[in-house]
Parts: C-alpha cells; sequence; structure tokens
C-alpha cells in the first residue's frame, strides 16, 4: 500500500483546568490515505471538532497534544502549534460550519479569493489570481461569476456562500480538505447541492477529506471510511458500508437506531430511539468501557478497558463483546 | 365538522419592498402535527411570526378555533393570541441561570397574575408526568441535565395554556438521540394536553416521522399539501419531487433518484411570473412562464398548484402508517 497522507496515532489532548485536568481527546488514531475521504461522527462533546483543531494547530494554548507518532505527507510532525500553522492555508484547508467565519464582511468576495492564494503562489500576479479564482468559483457551481466576484458576502445566500468557502479552500489546492460540520447550517436542497460539489471535486482532484459530522447521511455520502468517536476515544472504524451496514460497536448501533427513515413502515404513536444517559465529562472518566453507563450490553469485564479487535473487512472496534 | 383549531385565511406577509407570504392559506386540525418545508427564504419562519402575533398581516385572517382575531375586542384577541406559544429553537438559552426551577415555572403563571394553587399544582403534576420530579424544584439550570433543562423551558412554554405550539426548527443543532428525547416529549405533550402543532423543519426525516400532514412551501407561497406519507411517497409537484429527493440517506439505492436543483431560490422581491418554480422546475413548459397554476385540492386532501402534476403514482403505504 502507498504511504498514507496523514497517520496518528495515540493522539491525547487535555485542558488543565483550576482544580482538574480535563482529557478531551484519549488514544485516537487517524490514517487518510491520499485521494481518501474520512468520516467522523459521533454526538457532540465527542471531541470531533477537537481532532480537527488539533491538525490545524488551532488549539487554544492551554491545550496540551501529545502524540505516538504524526505524519503528514511523509514527514513526522509533532503537531505543535508552528508546524500546523504552516500546514493551514497551503497544505491543509478547512472549511467551517459557518461560513461567514471564514469570510470578511469588508471586504468583496473576489478580493478574498485572490488574497487566499498569496501564499501558496507569491509569484503570480493579481490578474492571473483573479482569473484562477473566477475558474474555480463557477466550478463550485457559483453562477454569473464576473459579477459576483465584486460582491460582498452578505450579499450571497447561505448556499452560495458555503460555495465561495469551499472555493476558497480548494484554490490552495491543499492535500487535506478538513470539513467541519459543512452543510449544518443549510437547507435539503442546498446542502446536496453542496455534497454534489464536494463529490465532484473528490473525483476530479486527488486531495484528501475528512468530513467532520453528526449527520450520518452525508458521511453516508461523501466518505469512504468512517471513524466513530465516543467521549474522545474512537470506538469503531471500518468502511462505511461495513460500519453503517453491520456496526459492531454498541454505540455505534445505539447512533444508528435512532436515525430516522421517513420511508420505512413505523407507528406515529411509537417512541422515537434514543440514547439514555449522556457522554461523561471529560474530566471524569471512567476507568473501563467509556460507553458502559450507557450500553445495554455492559457485564462485568466492562470494568477493564475493553481490547481492540478486528473484523477483517478493514473494521475495528473496542469492546468486550465478540462479533455477535 | 368541529373548526379548525388554527385558520390561516388568505394571509399576506410584506416586509418594506417584498412580499414574504403571499395569499396564504392553511388549516390546523385540533390534535395534528403539521409539518411545514421549503427552501431558505421561502417565509416558513414569516408565516410562524404572523401566527404567533410578531409580524402582522398585511392582508388575510387569522382565526383561532372559528374566532377571526381581527374582529374580536381587545382583550379577547390577547386572550385568543395567548392559545398560539411559540417555541423558541433554543429554548435552553432562554432559562435564567440565577432562577431556581421552581422561580423559572412559576414565573410566567406570576407575570399574568395567574399563579393560584391550582394553577401551581398544575404544572407540578404536568412536570412530574414528564420526569420532573419535585426534588429538581429547588435546583439551578446549570444543575440539570440538558434533557432536564429541556423539560423546563417547555413546561415554561406550557404554563400559557396553550391549544397550539409553533415551533420553528426545535431540533436544528441537536444530536440525533436528543432530537428524539425532544420530539418523543412533544408528542407525550401533545397527547396529554391535546395540543396542536406547526412544526417547521429543514430536517426531512423529522418531518416525514412526526407530522400527520405536510404543507409545502415555494417562494411564499403553498406548492402541494396532503397527508405525510402520501406526500411522501408520492410527491404530486415537481418542487417537493426535488426537495424530498435532496434528502441525504444512509440508503445508496435511493441516492439514484436525487434531483439537484440548480441556482437558487428567486428574490420574493422579483418573483418569476407565472408559476414562481418556472425558472428552475426540470419539467417546465411554454404556459408555466405566463399562467400561475392555482392551488387544487382532491378528495384525498391532497392540493397541488402545477399545471403538469406527476402522475398521481399509487402510492403503496404501509398498513401501520395509512393506520
Ligand atoms: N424583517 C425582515 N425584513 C425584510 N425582509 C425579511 C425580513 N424577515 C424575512 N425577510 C425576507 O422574507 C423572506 C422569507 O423569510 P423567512 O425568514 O420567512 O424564510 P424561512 O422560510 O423561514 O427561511 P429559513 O428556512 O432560512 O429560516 C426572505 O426573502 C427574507 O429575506
Ligand atoms: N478550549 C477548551 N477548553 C476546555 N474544554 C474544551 C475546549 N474545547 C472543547 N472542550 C471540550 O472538549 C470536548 C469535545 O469538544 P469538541 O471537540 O468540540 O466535540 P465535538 O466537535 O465532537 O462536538 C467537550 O467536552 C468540550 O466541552
Ligand atoms: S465493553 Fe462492555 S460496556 Fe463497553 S461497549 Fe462493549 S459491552 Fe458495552
Ligand atoms: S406549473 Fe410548470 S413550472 Fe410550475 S411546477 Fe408545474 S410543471 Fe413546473
Ligand atoms: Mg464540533
Ligand atoms: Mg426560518
Amino acid at each position: 500500500m502507498t504511504q498514507a497522507l496523514l497517520a496518528i496515532e495515540d493522539l491525547h489532548v487535555s485542558y488543565r483546568g483550576h482544580d482538574s485536568t480535563a482529557h478531551i481527546l484519549d488514544g485516537v488514531d487517524i490514517t487518510i490515505g491520499r485521494g481518501q475521504s474520512v468520516g467522523l461522527v459521533g454526538e457532540s462533546g465527542s471531541g470531533k471538532s477537537t481532532v480537527a483543531f488539533a491538525l490545524l494547530g488551532l488549539l487554544g494554548d492551554n491545550a496540551e497534544v501529545s502524540t505516538r507518532r504524526a505524519a503528514f505527507d511523509g514527514r513526522e510532525t509533532s503537531l505543535g502549534m508552528d508546524e500546523a500553522t504552516a500546514l493551514r492555508g497551503t497544505d491543509i484547508a478547512m472549511i467551517f460550519q459557518d461560513p461567514m467565519t471564514a469570510l470578511n464582511p469588508m471586504f468583496t468576495i473576489g478580493t478574498q479569493l485572490v488574497d487566499i492564494q498569496r501564499r501558496r503562489f507569491p509569484r503570480q500576479s493579481r490578474r492571473s489570481l483573479w482569473a484562477r479564482a473566477e475558474t474555480m468559483l463557477a466550478d463550485v457551481g457559483v453562477p454569473d461569476v464576473a459579477a459576483r466576484m465584486h460582491r460582498y458576502p452578505h450579499e450571497f445566500s447561505g448556499g452560495m456562500r458555503q460555495r465561495v468557502v469551499i472555493a476558497m479552500a480548494l484554490l490552495v489546492e491543499p492535500k487535506l480538505l478538513i470539513a467541519d460540520e459543512p452543510t449544518t447550517a443549510l437547507d435539503a436542497t442546498i446542502e446536496a447541492q453542496v455534497v454534489e460539489v464536494l463529490d465532484r471535486l473528490r473525483q476530479r482532484t486527488s486531495a484528501s477529506m475528512l468530513v467532520v459530522s453528526h449527520s450520518m447521511g452525508l458521511i453516508a455520502e461523501l466518505c469512504d471510511s468512517v471513524i466513530v468517536m465516543y467521549a474522545g476515544t474512537v470506538v469503531e472504524h471500518g468502511p462505511v458500508h461495513v460500519v453503517f451496514s453491520r456496526p459492531r460497536h454498541p454505540y455505534t448501533r445505539a447512533l444508528l437506531a435512532c436515525e430516522i427513515d421517513p420511508y420505512a413502515a413505523f407507528d406515529l404513536s411509537q417512541d422515537l430511539a434514543t440514547i439514555p444517559g449522556t457522554v461523561p465529562d471529560p474530566a471524569f472518566r471512567p476507568q473501563g468501557c467509556i460507553f458502559a453507563s450507557r450500553c445495554p450490553a455492559r457485564h462485568d469485564r466492562c470494568s477493564e478497558r475493553p481490547p481492540r479487535r478486528q473484523t477483517g473487512e478493514g473494521r475495528t472496534y473496542s469492546c468486550w463483546q465478540e462479533a455477535a | 365538522m368541529a373548526h379548525p383549531v388554527l385558520t390561516l385565511d388568505n394571509a399576506v406577509v410584506r416586509y418594506d419592498r417584498l412580499t414574504a407570504v403571499d395569499n396564504i392559506s392553511l388549516e390546523l386540525r385540533r390534535g395534528e402535527t403539521l409539518g411545514l418545508i421549503g427552501e431558505s427564504g421561502c417565509g416558513k419562519s414569516s408565516i410562524a411570526r404572523a401566527i404567533v402575533g410578531l409580524q402582522p398581516l398585511a392582508e388575510g385572517t387569522l382565526a383561532v378555533e372559528g374566532e377571526t382575531l381581527k374582529d374580536a375586542s381587545r382583550q379577547r384577541r390577547l386572550i385568543l393570541q395567548r392559545r398560539i406559544q411559540l417555541l423558541f429553537q433554543d429554548p435552553v438559552a432562554s432559562l435564567s441561570p440565577r432562577l431556581t426551577v421552581r422561580a423559572l415555572l412559576s414565573e410566567p403563571l406570576k407575570i399574568r397574575n395567574a399563579f393560584t394553587a391550582e394553577n401551581w399544582g398544575r404544572i407540578v403534576a404536568l412536570a412530574e408526568s414528564i420526569g420532573l420530579g419535585e426534588q429538581l424544584l429547588s435546583r439551578y439550570p446549570h444543575q440539570l441535565s440538558g434533557g432536564q433543562a429541556r423539560r423546563v423551558a417547555l413546561i415554561r412554554v406550557l404554563a400559557a395554556e396553550p391549544s397550539i405550539i409553533v415551533a420553528d426548527e426545535p431540533t436544528a443543532g441537536l444530536d440525533i438521540s436528543v432530537q428524539g428525547d425532544l420530539l418523543n416529549l412533544l408528542r407525550a405533550l401533545k397527547d396529554h394536553l391535546g395540543l396542536s402543532y406547526l412544526l417547521i423543519s429543514h430536517n426531512l426525516n423529522v418531518i416525514g416521522r412526526v407530522a400527520d400532514r405536510v404543507a409545502v412551501m415555494y417562494l411564499g407561497r403553498i406548492v402541494e399539501s396532503g397527508p405525510t406519507a402520501a406526500l411522501f411517497r408520492g410527491p404530486a409537484h415537481p418542487y417537493t419531487q426535488a426537495l424530498l429527493s435532496a434528502n441525504l440517506t444512509l440508503d445508496p439505492s435511493r441516492r439514484h433518484e436525487r434531483i439537484v436543483l440548480s441556482g437558487e431560490l428567486p428574490s420574493p422581491a422579483h418573483p418569476p411570473a407565472g408559476c414562481r418554480f418556472h425558472s428552475r422546475c426540470p419539467l417546465v413548459q411554454p404556459k408555466c412562464a405566463t399562467e400561475a397554476p392555482a392551488l387544487r385540492t382532491d378528495e384525498d386532501g391532497r392540493a397541488v398548484a402545477c399545471h403538469f402534476p406527476l402522475a398521481a403514482r399509487p402510492a403503496v403505504i404501509p398498513q401501520a402508517i395509512a393506520g
């Protein structure tokens, strides 16, 4: 197999508080192959955004980050702030949930799309960067590009703004594109347009993608493999179709059971599935299996840390239960 | 037949230069959940605001249980308007951190001078029935779980004894499990208190699962409405079909049918002539550009506004849903 674009083993992130330390990520492994698209799912607070921010060097000063090993594009890295900052905007680009956070309301879209390319292509003229930006905007499906380049962000609808942000991210020709909840702020019609744009780009460029979302549907449509996170740990990982059609970890199962299928036969008076209980406070992580307090399959052994199992389909999961 | 609990008749909502809601009629029947769907900017929240009285109707009427608000006395109007309550998108954020649960729950009664032993007893019983025991009354919001805080916020809305709840994107940004908890709670309260809901959401799965009927909006107009299961399985309006097909799904077999609409919703300040959807309709015909289709209702309670509705496919509906 060719070398992965990104390989991180045993990522830990913690925040020191006044009386305790919150262990936010506890031994997360992530591998993203070249041209591969990996999804990161889990309830809020499971640490998805923290993973993304760690890769981008955007964690606060009070964050303590450590890894056993971290390599990006064949180079070892420490995920220290300086290195990550150097990668951000050139090798790694980010699409945020709210497009307005990435856009400056004071400047036209054209100016912003040109400026973003300056660091990556320092020798090119403004005119050629402008032309590149126009082409890219058209590529992501913005109509009437020549006029739109002179408009300000507030003159765009939510969906068009998110396209501008995607164009912005792609203009630097990143090796890795990180999208954190890229469609949560959009309605179904626009979400489908954005998914189509991302999907098209994925087939055309060799960029890898990390898609962070709690929408299983989005991950199913955009990703090759999925990492299921719970309370700062990876509980299951594998090809999307394997994990979603035959989930093994009780948490993955519980999460998928909550998905609503409006086309299935159901009884209106029947309750929707939920996962009783809450994610444990990262400052007080339980011993043993982290999911035990909410797990319907919990048994005596679960007070010890569960082993990581492989199922031979490229899937791993961490649980005391044998594959059922 | 009994009056619908809420009737909106030829309603128009205008902001200075544009008409966000253009001649819409809606009926909410007692005990039902009516889902309202459509693209961002099509006018859903404008309808919601008009119904709860936050936005005046430029034209048309609103009636609660058959009583038209416009014709009622000022005092009567206030009483009728109080029967309709808005559920905020993030109700938990509206809880003051300095008040105990007891104070939070009694506040709405005190505000309207209705704090009697009987009313308070009713609130406590309601709280108890959805899992908020008396032992929680002395706690502050930060000492509650997310689910408990949600229950407190909901009971505050219910303290006004509404018969109609307008919920605009109540599940946006929620985890799927939390979303399930909220929807279960809403249904339990509805059954218990005989409420009716107008539910606005971009989440088509949620609407498809909990709404009895659905109305689909496009650019300030209702383009289709009908019983949820039938409408989801056999949309008659090309816009409904495209909207439903856009829904992301875990089921790969369903993805092939996707119709991705190009372009954006036109501005309501300059709606296209004829059928408002004609600039994006995959099935557009010459007639569509000049003549606006009327909303026509058939005997099954399905209404559609299109010159060339999709052939009413025989919808195969599982018994459980139809029942
Ligand atoms: N206070 C206002 N002044 C002027 N125009 C407004 C105002 N509020 C809404 N609009 C416009 O009215 C139209 C309908 O807006 P509305 O908020 O009802 O849409 P919506 O269907 O709720 O959209 P979303 O799904 O994004 O919430 C839009 O074109 C919007 O820009
Ligand atoms: N700067 C911070 N200081 C302390 N705790 C934080 C900080 N940022 C995030 N957390 C905590 O880390 C956990 C994971 O958060 P996050 O990565 O945002 O999760 P997700 O993206 O999966 O919702 C949460 O418990 C959150 O409260
Ligand atoms: S290890 Fe035990 S508690 Fe944890 S997920 Fe498996 S069965 Fe459940
Ligand atoms: S009236 Fe014409 S343009 Fe409008 S939805 Fe029907 S077919 Fe499409
Ligand atoms: Mg997040
Ligand atoms: Mg709205």
